[in-house]
């Protein structure tokens, strides 16, 4: 807010310095009215604020600026105002108008002008219809949306010159929001009130429901009627609106899931390995991510907005070898034992957890978003963060990529061949234990690279992968084993589902219902949604 | 000849079990009682308890390898049945303090009071009972065992999914004890507990008593044990565990198998629970926690599955270890921790006692090489 402020002087100076140059003596017929502000009380600086702000001239908005912020002061000697700023033990004293340095004055020689919450919130409502003749299209925008909050009947006139001028669709949009706004809180006509009503209504949004929802405690009549109207209109479009984000947080949480599911996807569902290390290597994602940006940070700071996609490879690659080593050492000794194989990378897992632990210490690290990935836009009433985003947009391409790896390729066809009939794939002449290490390999490179992408909206600390773990499997059982489709659709279900449900049930008990849906649901379909058909009494 | 020899040793080794056990069971609470504080022989309190502690703990992975061991049935999910015990004593030790807490209410625990509930929520009613609570703590358990037992094992949940979704049980548990609103003391559990069937529970009688119930405890659990798997539902057992759908195919009801011994182990591990809580001193749903539940069966693992008395000598192993290692160590546990779990899988699938076995029959036999009889064996699958 105080950066919109200083942001909104800061143009005002602009627009008052050149105002300057161009009618110096428009100025200078102002200084009686700025003089004027060295006398009287509240309620007469208020009509002197609304007699600057008439005069419509934009030299007055730094002037008015700094009475709000408490900076206008007058000398006592001779009534004159002035902006003052600390220098030493006294003021420097600036020509309110010219903005020329005036000399100084110790603190007894000057007196602040008073200003109280009542003057202030007229000082802000002024400024906004002062700048709404800016030149800028963004600082109309934002002074029509102060106005639409302080809803200013003052500033009608003001909006309506401000209308007829404007030349921007979407600026004049917002000043007729503000308008209507300001005219629900005057005592204009029912003509006028109806109007604003309509326009209020359109917009759609908490803003305008709330305005129209004390507008209609109050009113009477046709008015009241066409408020009611409104309002349910408005909670018609807002529902509407809420199951739209609730959806795109759904497939948002769903792309999260798919996202650390993917790679268990194929360890556990094309090879049967259940890879309990496989948070690790998220986790281990992660820090990569981490160690990338400390050493740009060190050494390359231009670079930072690449950071992710220079951890990419990396983490893929430090993934990769990771679980390959893992198969080598350990893994391929306990074949056609899943329950072992279980318990052998859970202490893996715990082992991997320490060493991070040992090595970056028990605490978060920071990982920062690279300045394409900050910030949000607006669709309808959605907020749409970028980083969020990205994240679907990554999640749906990292799946894209393995099918058409496991598809398309050499390798691919040598792990479904391995994965469908290891004996009749090794007589073929497939070297069998290489492509275990290399599928394997795979797997725990993609939840490294989920890792990168995880490190920017969770925390990166030693327990990372353990948060996604069961979420992982429950994902991949709920879909099918050995079926990449199914947990594609496993995950945005899962998430959409647990989204859908949060609202009534709150989110730890919304957890806990997808939890019981998915034990209820492996009783009625063991094998998941999509299983793979066949004969066998027990695959 | 070779099964007869075999059985020998089991019912020596059952036999020294129990004799341990009961030597235990006398001597702790003797030596921490009746022998005076400066005597090299004397026992100190908090040894005690930790020992009562591991006993509870042999308990809990006595029930894994019950179902584990003799059924295949790898349970995730055991804490669940651990902490549910724990929980129903905890409530009743709760019910006990009475106007002694911190804001003196009469019925409501502190927590309640803290969080504005103005009476007992109907699930804490008869807690001031002692046998009721006895009986919840066999009978949550139970219940939840039976229930989940039933649909799982009559659609035919097995090994990999089965142990999937015990996690996701103990996961969906843990969170569900974490809130406030479901009245059992959310985040914080169940603690700063006064006394038990009206002894106090920090004097150092009610705690060797604690340790030799547990001892009893788990001494009678072992024979319960025993007995079942050394019936004629027992071999069933393993027959279900070593190719489950041919014993099927004989015409067993498989699934009541299981569903039995999963419900006996559940009751089992609940015992564990309740007899845990008096001795640590508080229940909190951390508890619940996937990863404690891990651990269980890797006790069971390290000691040898599908021997009972492993299970026991695992678990006592494991956690004298832990206490050690987390005391000197601290930075090494989870290492060593995580080392044992790959160890034992890859270099010892029968554990201590597989180790013991073939080191003593080696010696016996050092002439006459035994891969006959190792071969006769019947082989656990998977």
């Amino acid at each position: 807010m105080s950066f919109l402020k200083s942001f909104l002087l800061l143009l005002c100076l602009l627009t008052g310095f050149s105002g300057a140059v161009i009618a110096q003596e428009d100025l200078e017929s102002l200084r009686p009215l700025v003089n004027a502000l060295a006398e009287g009380k509240f309620k007469e600086t208020e009509q002197q604020v609304a007699d600057l702000a008439a005069t419509g001239n934009p030299a007055v908005a730094p002037l008015l600026e700094a009475l709000g912020n408490g900076d206008l002061q007058f000398r006592k000697s001779d009534k004159a105002v002035f902006i003052t700023r600390s220098a030493g033990k006294g003021y420097q004293l600036i020509d309110p108008l010219t903005h020329e340095v005036a000399g100084e004055a110790s603190r007894s020689e000057v007196t602040k002008i008073k200003v109280n919450n009542g003057l202030r919130r007229s000082i802000r409502a002024a400024l906004g219809s002062l700048t709404l003749m800016a030149k800028d299209p963004d600082v109309r925008k934002t002074a029509a949306a102060a106005i639409f909050k302080a809803k200013d009947p003052e500033a009608i006139e003001s909006l309506d010159t401000a209308i007829a001028k404007e030349s921007d669709d979407d600026v004049r949009l917002v000043m007729e929001q503000a308008r209507a706004a300001a005219v629900l809180n005057s005592d204009g006509g029912d003509a006028d009130r109806l109007e604003a009503i309509d326009v209020l209504a359109s917009m759609g949004n908490r803003d305008a429901l709330s305005l129209l929802t004390g507008f209609a405690a109050s009113a009477e009549g046709e008015q009241k009627a066409a408020a009611d109207k409104a309002i349910t209109r408005i909670n018609k479009s807002l529902a509407l609106w809420g199951n739209a984000q609730n959806i795109w947080y759904g497939v948002s949480l769903g792309s999260v899931l798919l996202l650390a599911a993917i790679g268990l996807a194929i360890t556990f569902g094309v090879m049967g390995v259940i890879n309990m290390a496989h948070g690790e290597m998220v986790m281990i994602g992660a820090y990569v991510t981490f160690m990338v940006q400390e050493m740009i940070r060190s050494s390359a700071p231009w670079l930072f907005d690449y950071s992710l996609l220079i951890a990419l490879p990396l983490a893929f690659v430090i993934s990769g070898g990771i679980g390959m080593a893992i198969e080598r050492g350990v893994i391929r000794w306990l074949y056609g034992r899943p329950l072992e194989t279980l318990l052998a990378t859970w202490g893996i897992s715990l082992m991997l957890q320490q060493a991070v632990r040992s090595i970056f210490g028990p605490t978060n690290q920071e990982v920062g978003n690279p300045s394409w990935m900050s910030g949000a836009f607006e669709l309808g009433q959605l907020t749409i963060t970028y980083n969020r985003m990205w994240i679907i947009v990554f999640a749906l391409l990292v799946f894209a990529g393995l099918m058409l790896v496991l598809k398309k390729t050499p390798f691919g066809l040598f792990t479904r061949a391995v994965t469908q009939n290891r004996r009749m794939a090794a007589s073929m002449g497939i070297r069998t234990p290489w492509i275990d290490a290399l599928t394997f390999g795979l797997g725990s490179g993609i939840a490294g690279i989920a890792g990168v992408a995880l490190s920017q909206i969770d925390n990166v600390s030693p327990n990372l992968g353990q948060g996604y773990i069961i979420d992982s499997f429950m994902v991949v059982v709920f879909g099918g084993v050995g079926n990449l489709w199914g947990t594609l659709v496993g995950a945005m279900t899962l998430g959409v589902v647990n989204k859908f449900l949060e609202p009534y049930a709150g989110a730890v008990l919304g957890k806990i219902l997808v939890l019981v849906f998915i034990i209820l649901f492996i009783q009625k379909r063991p094998r998941g949604l999509f299983a793979l058909k066949g004969r066998a009494v027990e695959a | 000849m070779m099964t007869s020899f075999l059985f020998r040793t089991l019912d020596a080794r059952a036999g020294i079990f129990i004799g341990l056990m009961l030597a235990a069971i006398i001597l702790v609470p003797a030596l921490n009682l009746l022998v005076p504080e400066g005597s090299t022989f004397h026992v100190p309190t908090y040894a005690v308890t930790l020992m009562g502690k591991y006993l509870t703990y042999a308990l809990l992975a006595l029930s894994v390898d019950l179902v584990w061991g003799y059924c295949g049935i790898l349970s995730l999910g055991h804490g669940a049945f651990f902490a549910l015990g724990g929980y129903a004593m905890g409530m009743y030790l709760m019910r006990q303090i009475g106007t002694r807490g911190v804001y003196g209410d009469p019925i409501l625990p502190d927590f309640m009071v803290f969080l504005n509930w103005k009476e007992l929520p109907w699930y804490w009613y008869g807690f001031d009972m002692f046998p009721f609570a006895a009986l919840i703590v066999l009978l949550a358990p139970g219940i939840l065992a039976f229930v989940f037992g039933w649909f799982a094992f009559r659609s035919r949940v097995t090994g990999v999914y089965l142990s999937i979704i015990t996690q996701a049980l103990t996961y969906a548990l843990l969170l569900a004890f974490f809130r406030n609103d479901m009245g059992f003391g959310g985040n914080n559990g169940l603690t700063d507990f006064k006394d038990i069937l009206g002894f106090d529970i920090q004097a150092g009688t009610t705690r060797a008593g604690l340790f030799a119930a547990s001892g009893l405890a788990l001494v009678v659990c072992f024979l319960i044990c025993r007995a079942v798997t050394r019936s004629k539902l027992g071999k069933v057992l393993v027959a279900v565990r070593d190719a489950e759908s041919r014993t099927r195919f004989l015409g067993y009801r498989v699934e009541h198998y299981k569903l039995f011994v999963w419900t006996l182990s559940a009751m089992m591990a609940g015992i564990a629970g309740a007899l845990y809580v008096p001795q640590v001193g508080i229940i909190n749903p951390g508890e619940f926690a996937p990863a404690n539940s891990i651990e269980v069966v890797i006790w069971v693992a390290v000691g040898g599955r599908g021997t009972l008395v492993g299970a026991v000598l695992g678990a006592i192993l494991v956690n004298f270890s832990k206490t050690w290692f987390t005391a000197a160590l601290p930075e090494i546990w989870l290492f060593a921790l995580g080392g044992l779990f790959v160890v034992v899988t890859l270099f010892l699938p029968k554990g201590l006692l597989g180790l013991m076995d073939k080191g003593w029959s080696a010696l016996r036999r050092r002439p006459a090489k035994d891969t006959a009889a190792h071969g006769a064996e019947p082989q656990p699958a998977e």
